[in-house]
């Protein structure tokens, strides 16, 4: 077997081509650096494209009262004020000027009368807000963003000669290790190692800035909307590099996904066909979400169905209907109504828009949605409702980053993270269309430092030959063996595990004894063999990728069974109410040889700018009693001042 | 609950390969990709096959059922007969890496070659405006997942290897016309362009791109059509051509410094003429002004050949003859003579 190994040259390294590695290569191409996107598939096919809903950004086009600190508000309340409040400050500033960036690349989003941007209604977000193109939001998202790395490969044609001077898309490319350095100040990165899916072969790139943007880890659940690359491969890098994970605990399940046919369980239904005016019902035909309204989001919810019909024409004067409720609140409400046994018999309720809105209507406002279901399920969404039920969605846990740099936390230097993989910003709980605005806004960041911190290096890391000679050791390994087990059946029996005992409703019993499991898989996961060649091998790659996914998934389980609370993402059934306490503390994950190492940190404070956007009795449902008691003195001295004046 | 069905799955790579039998386990509900899936994790843990989405919106399993060009994803197996065998293989049009999976990097150096969206200097970020019915044109092209499908099935490079330098296919035909539409695009010579420089030309409307579109998007009737037809008006309408040459002659000057924006130009020839970027591969216009020598005999246009119906007979697949019918009619052969063709090779000159 060869093992020859073609190496390149670059300053910045991007791994994963979805909305926020190709965000932040633009950036770092746009700062002089020289740029290489890697794509674990084809270039433009990023799960990105299943986004539905749109960005959310607080352009005001709709509703003129929209800014900034309402969008602000909405993803801290969303998150369960457990989110990293300077990357929520920092999304809701930055998110329309990304926005309207992408128009100057060439998007076409859908408009309004006065030909602004369009935007819409979604669960979470107090007025419309969300920049869409019908219900295919994401594949605009990443066909603009490729566009435009092709529009700038074009200016390099021109200026050198060569499509690839300066940004190149290596397509299909895995990567497999980060290559480190060890400093004076802790390891810095060197590159990055990885084979082509198409061939086999290995590749090293030198290369002194990587940005992880690979993003989540679904494929490690048993229904997920989640394609075959959400193998937590960015997680378990930057673990392995040395940085930390925080919030793994976190998993959205999104409240609508296909329950049937069989082969499609688990692709989402977008939330906007609720935000149009689509209701949930169980089987004996009752609208339940009014009985599953928490005490904290009353205020803001229809109380009778009369009231919430009329928000959809007149949303000044009424409430939202329950139907819009975050999505945890609503994943839960199916969930109960289930297994109460109201759901039918594929376990799901009915989403119900045919008898809600016109025929032509339901095709105009939401045509991928009406394809979908004509082609895959056979299902007419404008004559029949539709079955759906909570399925496996975003992560979001990540890499532990600094809010304004995207640089990942502790002592590793030259790693950066963006989108889904990145932790933080959207705390216990995402809200619907906070995911794409996330990508461009901290896509952006981390394309900009990852260029400044190579402009600030007086010499490059050196990638040592031991360790990519242990990459290949690694990655060889399965196909050298032949008496270890099928990847396939150990991602079967890893996706059993995560999807039975540490999925959306959690048990202390059952946690523990996922870890017991998740011990025994990885032993059988070391001895993994894989059977074939190294050319375009699914079994091979899957093989490998098994060992990103089950570090992955031990994070999530220990965090899980730490966390005696439930929120947002995170619903203990022993522990069933949010408790202040655990809202001020971070559980962070780093790799301690190999095993996973669990630690408390506290979150960092909200400044008090922004914390007096909100009321105190909201507040009062999420503080512990000292911050309470901080806030107030705030309060008094703002009183005071304002006295003063 | 599942059934055995009886499944041809091509297996091989470069150097060659054949379908290969297997009985497979299929259940209610499921597609064809499903199917490729348990295969991979029983029999055949190496078989390649690209997938992603699985839902028909990221295009990447696309391959040939049963002879039709379709994604693996939405084909479901209740389309087909309970005792009916089921072959899959990988798109002719493009190389074989292994199995069900075809070098597409075509595709992608096509696209790289297409001249990216120009946006209007004058208008800042935030400051766009245009309204619903102007973007819905192009929103229609936009919808493309590229999925290769109209590309591997287009006979121009089906058929023929070598048409694969000068054509570009019908993705960066509509790709071509999502520019030309997009109402804030400051080119205005995409349609010159596509046809000088994209290879628009040999298209004969066959429609097949159409036909195999899993996004039903009217790639035919509102991209190439469109993008030919006024292509045509400025090339070869001799009265055209003589206004420009004779009446507005004296006017280029100031035509050329109006606003050009979005404009057709179908009524301005001369205008539009001269407001066309000066720089060297935009001449697609001057290109066609020396290409037409009207003292040619022009061959007659013949009707083409059609099914009992009057309809173009347009799948290859429904055809009596391998690939797609002739417009031109059965009985014409190529290359034609030179002597009788109203045409001007762009390069000839340099």
């Amino acid at each position: 077997m060869t093992t020859r190994i073609e190496r390149h040259h670059y300053d910045v390294v991007v791994i994963g081509a979805g909305g926020a590695g190709l965000r932040a290569a633009i950036e770092a191409r746009l700062a002089g650096k020289r740029t290489a996107i890697i794509s674990k598939s084809l270039f433009g096919k990023a799960h990105t494209v299943m986004a539905e809903g749109g960005a959310a950004a607080a352009m005001g086009n709709v509703n003129s009262r929209d800014s900034w600190q309402v969008h602000f508000r909405d993803t801290m309340r969303g998150g369960k004020f457990l989110n990293n409040f300077r990357m929520a400050e920092l999304h809701a500033k930055e998110s329309p000027q990304r926005i309207w960036e992408l128009e100057t690349y060439g998007a076409l989003f859908d408009r309004t009368k006065d030909g602004k941007i369009s935007q819409r209604n979604f669960g979470g977000h107090e007025y419309p807000r969300l920049a869409h193109v019908g219900d295919r939001t994401g594949l605009e998202l990443i066909r603009t963003l490729q566009q435009k790395i092709v529009s700038l490969q074009q200016e390099d044609k021109r200026e050198y000669g060569v499509h690839d001077a300066r940004i190149k898309v290596f397509a299909e490319t895995t990567i497999t290790e980060l290559m480190l350095e060890d400093g004076p100040d802790g390891p810095r990165v060197a590159g990055a190692f990885g084979y082509y899916r198409e061939s086999g072969e290995f590749v090293l790139f030198e290369a002194p800035a990587v940005v992880l943007a690979t993003g989540g880890v679904g494929k490690s659940y048993k229904v997920t909307s989640n394609s075959w690359e959400y193998t937590g491969d960015g997680h378990a890098l930057a673990l392995r590099a040395g940085a930390t994970l925080i919030n793994m605990e976190f998993l959205q399940f999104h409240p609508t996904g296909m329950v049937w046919p069989p082969s499609v369980k688990g692709i989402l239904v977008t939330e906007s066909v609720r935000g149009d005016g689509g209701v949930l019902r169980n089987t004996d035909g009752k609208r339940f979400m009014f009985d599953y309204v928490p005490d904290v989001f009353r205020k803001q919810y229809a109380e009778t169905e009369e009231e919430a019909d009329r928000w959809y024409t007149d949303p000044d004067n009424n409430r939202r209907p329950p139907e819009l409720l975050p999505r945890d609140e609503v994943a839960r409400a199916i969930n109960s109504e289930v297994k109460a046994g109201r759901g039918t018999e594929s376990g799901g309720v009915l989403l119900d828009i045919a008898s809600r809105l016109p025929a032509e209507e339901i095709r105009r406002r939401l045509p991928s949605m009406y394809h979908q279901f004509k082609e895959l399920a056979d299902v007419d969404i404008t004559k029949q409702p539709m079955e759906v039920g909570p399925t496996c969605h975003y992560v979001m846990g990540g890499v532990e980053v600094d809010p304004d740099t995207a640089a990942a936390a502790g002592r590793i230097s030259g790693l950066f993270a963006a989108g889904e993989v990145s932790g933080g910003m959207h705390g216990s709980n995402r809200l619907g269309g906070n995911s794409l605005s996330d990508l461009l806004v901290f896509g952006k960041r981390a394309g900009e430092h990852a260029a400044a911190y190579v402009g600030g290096l007086d010499r490059r890391p050196k990638v040592s030959a031991d360790e990519v000679e242990e990459a290949v050791d690694q990655a060889l390994a399965p196909l050298s063996r032949d008496t270890g087990e099928n990847p396939y059946t150990l991602q079967q029996d890893l996706q059993a595990v995560m999807g039975d005992l540490v999925g959306i409703i959690r048990r202390e019993g059952e946690l523990a004894d996922s870890l017991v499991r998740l011990a025994e898989l990885r032993e059988r996961v070391a001895k993994v063999s894989a059977a074939g060649g190294r050319r375009y091998n699914p079994g091979w790659h899957l093989a490998l990728d098994l060992r990103n996914m089950l570090v992955v998934s031990e994070c999530t389980a220990k965090a899980a069974l730490e966390r005696t609370e439930s929120r947002g993402g995170h619903t203990r059934e022993d522990h069933p109410t949010m408790a202040p306490t655990w809202r001020t503390v971070n559980l962070v994950c780093s790799l301690d040889g190999d095993t996973v190492k669990l630690e408390h940190q506290p979150l960092p404070k909200m400044r008090p700018e922004l914390i007096k956007l909100f009321d105190r009795a909201e507040l009062a449902k999420y503080l512990t009693d000292e911050e309470l008691a901080e806030f107030d003195a705030l309060a008094q001295d703002a009183l005071a001042e304002e006295a003063d004046n | 609950m599942g059934t055995k069905r009886h499944f041809r799955v091509w297996r091989g790579d470069e150097t060659g390969g054949d379908l290969q039998d297997y009985q497979v386990e299929v259940n209610e509900g499921e597609v064809v990709l499903d199917v490729i899936h348990r295969l991979q994790a029983t029999e055949a843990p190496d078989l390649a096959c690209r997938w992603n989405c699985k839902a028909g919106k990221c295009g990447s399993c696309s391959m040939e059922i049963n002879g039709m060009p379709k994604l693996g994803c939405m084909t479901r197996m209740s389309t087909f007969e309970e005792n009916e065998t089921i072959s899959v293989s990988p798109l002719r049009t493009f190389p074989v890496i292994r199995d069900l999976v075809t070098d597409v990097s075509f595709n992608y150096q096509k696209s790289l070659e297409t001249p990216a969206f120009s946006p209007p200097e004058d208008l800042a970020p935030g400051e766009y405006r245009m309204q619903q019915v102007d973007v819905e044109r192009s929103q229609e092209f936009r919808k493309c997942i590229e999925c290769f499908l109209c590309q591997n099935t287009c006979h121009v490079v089906r058929d023929h290897e070598d048409n694969k330098t000068a054509f570009s296919g019908p993705r960066v035909f509509i790709r071509a016309a999502e520019l030309d539409m997009h109402p804030l695009d400051t080119r205005t010579d995409r349609k010159q362009y596509a046809q000088a420089q994209q290879g628009l030309g040999y298209c004969n409307i066959t429609k097949c791109c159409t036909e195999v579109c899993p996004e039903h998007i009217k790639i035919t009737d509102n991209a190439i059509i469109p993008m030919k037809e006024r292509v045509v008006d400025r090339r070869y309408d001799p009265l055209v051509w003589l206004g420009s040459k004779i009446f507005r002659r004296g006017q280029n000057g100031a035509a050329a410094s109006g606003p050009a924006l979005g404009e057709s130009g179908l009524d301005q020839p001369a205008a539009t003429t001269a407001g066309l970027p000066a720089d060297g591969d935009h001449s697609a216009a001057a290109d066609a002004e020396r290409g037409v020598n009207w003292h040619r005999q022009v061959p007659r246009p013949q009707a083409a050949a059609v099914d009992e119906k009057g309809h173009l007979p347009i799948s290859e697949l429904a055809f009596d003859k391998p690939a797609a019918p002739s417009p031109f009619g059965e009985d014409v052969t190529f290359p034609l003579p030179d002597k009788s063709l109203n045409y001007h090779h762009p390069d000839q000159d340099r």
